[in-house]
């Protein structure tokens, strides 16, 4: 999670590990970091242990199509799929509204939501049986690795919560070399998750956990919303 | 005398497996184990080195004097054989190297035959590499079959393993006719076998086309392709583990290499549609053999249905190669073909490793079923190390090798924009998405794979007594292992070395664009479009846990305290509580239920024994295989009736044969 955090071009575009990675690598990353966190669950051998990790991962893989496909559409549009040329086309070069990514930033949501455990889908904050997905997980965890595992799941939510910014709300990032701008991009970021973190809790408190089985149905949406933006990009070329 | 040449050095190991299987009949039972198989292994080397030296070499022809009279053999030496021989040795070195092992309880006559027709299996699948005419590959491809066969039924004495043999042989040899008539409409009535005349032949685009679908079907059948994916699932949990290791890692890879054999350079220039129609296969292949994966509760017929995965995502990559060649964009064309070969030697090394893993499981606990498992990290750590690689490298996950070659798929479908086809633009996108969803879904396979084999407490008591795996098994998964690795972190290595083939299919390389920036980093077309350095993701996450690990100790008291699970407060916990295989599966089977035909048997409440019963059947079994067993079964009822058993009869049919015959000829 420190690893996918260092990779997002948030504040400047012209970070030193950035080549190394982009974002379909990225979604691996994370990918890599559910697998591994669902084993952990798994050793533990208990009934809710496993029952996490099976959750986790089926939240996983419904959302990771989801995802690819938002970065596809954004790295359609920059005929790249570095995050950086994606945000220094989508911030510098012109300045036009995409529909496409319109569609692809509603889905985006979504899957940021379903991700990091977030109330529709999962409740950071229950310990009830029914309705446990990452929670049952780390159950058995405590001290200094529970910190851990929290400190990481946060990380994990500021990267998505960056990732989101940098690509649908990219204004105000530093270009290459440009050091003047970026305590500029400092405060614009800062007032940026503010304002992220507000909307999340905004749509925390405006809805309600649903059922395992209806989560396929929210992740479906996302995914389909995101081919539609996509393929708006590939037949109308907006 | 002439200078030695790789298809010298192929020779002789393709004659050193012949001699080495047969040795084995007349050689004692520790000979075998101590001198035939490890010679075996150094032929695999040979195979693998003569292949990486074929690569940077020019194509050699030779013609042996073997063979019917005035029909004698042709081999052929290019850089597709040289690639996939690359493979086969490589891959088999690993396998041969764990059997001494694994053998090593076997008794004699068993194992004298075994070491006879798993030599015999190697060296016809060299030569079908090696075929440059249809008679020659067609004996090399029988002979691969029946030895196959043969091996598959090792343990002959149970019913369910001479059944699933017999089916393997059933859908190989339907799928070797189909292979024959694409040679015999190939040939276009010149009467010459040889795959010169068929790169001269021109045929129609109609011929053509029906030459393409019969290789399709025809080499469908041996790779698992829908729907004749049918036998997987049944001959590979039925084989001995290290058969089921090249049967899955090298044999199925044959099939990929005729049907590029075929399609790029016997056939030529492909038509567009081709691709859609492997396109599409290959997505369905795909999604259909991880879903199926996901609801396994036997461990072998679950890497069953995640090789059809493979194999279909390995069709992807072809039905692209040939979209994009069609459409002279030779540049993507590379980059998709380069992804599918990268894909096909991942999958000899992944899942060469996992079936062995599991072999070694078997041994130690006599149990397929994941339900019996569990908790063998503690029993057997070496083992559950390796297998962790394997499992990580086939859910797709960087810094390993399955990551790169899905990596390389993708930018393949993202670079697609701009066919003259506007359809084909519409499916590309949907495609990518389906190709993530069953990428997406290995991961979840994968982690119920490991996570109920080794994580968790035993949920059988035979568990306990599992031994951890000898040397040679730890030797030959750790050679298998190693490639995972290494194909993972230095992508741009690989690919230098594909880059022949990809200039003898379709005329384009991606060595020239993939290594500019060095060969740290992997940039398929340009730095500013897209770039993957695995290296450096790998040294920033051993530096990330590194980091991690020394701030936990050096700032903790050390006094880590293991307590009992707590479980929220549940108080008696028992390893029956864990999710069986079957349970891990039920989202899985839920979401999907359209899908599956579900048997399922639920105990009653008042049930003073209540016992379970599930199973997930394969719908295509009762949709296509059984009314076709049907209707031979009616059709041959109908033919039985002209037997009688009386001898007048016969004569009578034979009187009214000659005399329409001879109505006929006049």
């Amino acid at each position: 999670m420190w690893l996918a955090a260092a990779l997002v071009p948030v504040i400047a575009t012209d970070l030193p590990l950035s080549p190394a990675v982009d974002v379909i690598a990225l979604v691996g990353i994370f990918a890599l970091a559910r697998v591994f966190v669902s084993l952990a669950a798994m050793d533990i051998g208990t009934s809710f242990g496993t029952l996490g990790a099976r959750r986790e991962m089926l939240v996983g893989f419904l959302a990771e199509p989801a995802l690819l496909m938002v970065f596809f559409t954004a790295s359609i549009i920059s005929q790249s799929t570095s995050l950086i040329t994606i945000v220094e086309t989508l911030a510098h070069k012109q300045f036009v509204l995409y529909p496409s990514l319109a569609f692809a930033a509603v889905a985006f949501v979504m899957v940021l939501l379903a991700e990091n455990a977030r109330i529709p889908v999962d409740n950071p904050s229950t310990h009830l049986e029914l309705t446990m997905i990452h929670e049952a997980m780390i159950l058995e965890y405590s001290a200094r690795h529970l910190a851990l595992v929290e400190w990481a799941s946060a990380l994990k939510l500021l990267a998505y919560t960056t990732i989101g910014i940098a690509l649908f709300l990219p204004w105000g990032i530093a270009e290459a070399g440009d050091w003047g701008a970026l305590p500029l991009a400092l405060a614009a970021l800062f007032v940026k998750l503010t304002a992220a973190g507000a909307g999340l809790a905004l749509l925390e408190t405006i809805s309600a956990k649903m059922r395992i089985f209806r989560v396929p149905e929210f992740m479906g949406t996302a995914f389909l919303l995101a081919v539609l933006g996509m393929l708006i990009r590939f037949l109308l070329g907006s | 005398m002439s200078a030695v040449t790789p298809l010298d050095l192929l020779g002789a190991s393709i004659l050193g497996w012949m001699a080495l299987g047969l040795a084995g009949l007349f050689a004692p039972r520790r000979a075998i184990l101590a001198l035939i198989f490890p010679a075996g292994v150094a032929a695999a080397l040979l195979v693998a080195g003569a292949g990486l030296w074929a690569l940077g070499a020019p194509a050699e022809t030779a013609v042996m004097p073997l063979g019917l009279p005035d029909l004698p053999f042709h081999l052929h030496l290019d850089t597709l054989s040289a690639f996939f021989l690359l493979l086969l040795g490589a891959a088999t070195a690993g396998v041969s190297i764990f059997s001494i092992g694994y053998f090593r309880d076997m008794d004699r006559a068993t194992l004298s035959l075994l070491c006879l027709e798993y030599h015999l299996f190697l060296a016809s699948m060299a030569l079908v590499f090696l075929a440059d005419d249809a008679y020659l590959f067609m004996v090399a491809w029988e002979s691969m079959a029946l030895s196959s066969y043969f091996l598959v039924t090792t343990d002959h004495k149970v019913p369910e393993i001479r059944r699933a043999g017999f089916l393997y042989l059933l859908v190989a040899h339907v799928g070797a006719i189909a292979i024959l008539m694409c040679f015999g409409v190939m040939q276009g009535g010149h009467g010459d076998y040889t795959f010169a005349t068929m790169r001269n032949a021109h045929l129609t685009s109609f011929w053509a086309s029906a030459t393409f679908l019969l290789a399709l079907f025809g080499f469908g059948a041996k790779a698992g392709i829908l729907p004749l994916h049918i036998w997987l699932p049944e001959a590979h949990p039925a084989a001995p583990s290290p058969v089921s290791a090249l049967m899955s890692g090298v044999m199925l890879k044959t099939a990929i290499y005729g049907i590029l054999r075929v399609t790029f350079d016997l056939l030529g220039s492909p038509e567009w549609w081709w691709g859609t129609v492997a396109l599409t296969l290959g997505l369905l292949t795909a999604l259909f053999g991880v879903m199926f994966a996901a609801v396994q509760t036997d461990m072998k017929r679950l890497l069953a249905y995640s090789s059809i995965e493979n194999i279909g995502i390995i069709l992807v990559g072809i039905g692209l190669a040939v979209t994009f060649h069609s459409f002279h964009k030779d540049a993507l064309a590379a980059l998709a073909l380069t992804a599918t070969l990268y894909h096909a030697l991942n999958h000899a090394f992944m899942k060469g490793l996992l079936f062995l893993g599991t072999g070694s499981v078997l041994h130690a606990t006599g149990e397929r079923n994941l339900a019996k498992l569990g908790g063998l990290i503690h029993r057997m750590p070496k083992l559950a190390l390796l297998v962790l690689v394997g499992s990580l490298a086939i859910a797709g996950l960087p810094p390993l090798n399955g990551f790169v070659s899905e990596w390389l798929l993708l930018q393949a479908f993202l670079l697609s924009p701009g066919l003259p086809q506007s359809y084909l633009n519409m499916l590309i996108p949907v495609a990518a998405a389906a190709l993530v969803l069953a990428a997406a879904l290995a991961g979840y396979v994968m982690v119920k794979f490991y996570g109920i084999i080794f994580l968790g407490q035993p949920r059988d008591e035979k568990i306990a007594e599992a031994h951890d795996i000898g040397i040679w098994e730890r030797i030959g998964l750790t050679w298998l292992a190693l490639g995972c690795i290494l194909l993972g972190l230095f992508p741009v290595f690989v690919i230098l070395h594909i880059d022949p083939v990809a200039q003898l299919l379709v005329g384009h390389t991606l060595g020239s664009s993939a290594a500019q920036t060095g060969w740290l980093t992997l940039t398929p077309i340009q730095p500013e479009r897209a770039s993957y350095s695995p290296l450096v993701l790998f040294l920033i996450i051993a530096v990330g846990i590194f980091f991690t690990l020394f701030a936990v100790k050096k700032f903790y008291h050390g006094r880590l305290r293991r307590g009992p699970a707590w479980d929220c407060g549940f108080p008696e916990q028992t390893a029956r509580m864990q999710d069986s295989a079957e349970g891990f599966g039920q989202p899985i089977r839920q979401i999907f239920e359209l899908f599956f035909g579900i048997v399922r048997e639920v105990p009653s409440p008042f049930d003073k024994k209540p016992h379970y019963h599930g199973e997930t059947r394969d719908r295509l079994w009762d949709l296509v295989y059984l009314p076709i067993a049907r209707l031979t079964e009616t059709l041959s009822a109908l033919v039985g009736r002209l037997q009688h058993g009386r001898i007048h009869i016969y004569l009578l049919y034979s009187f009214v044969t000659l005399l329409a015959l001879l109505a006929f000829i006049r």
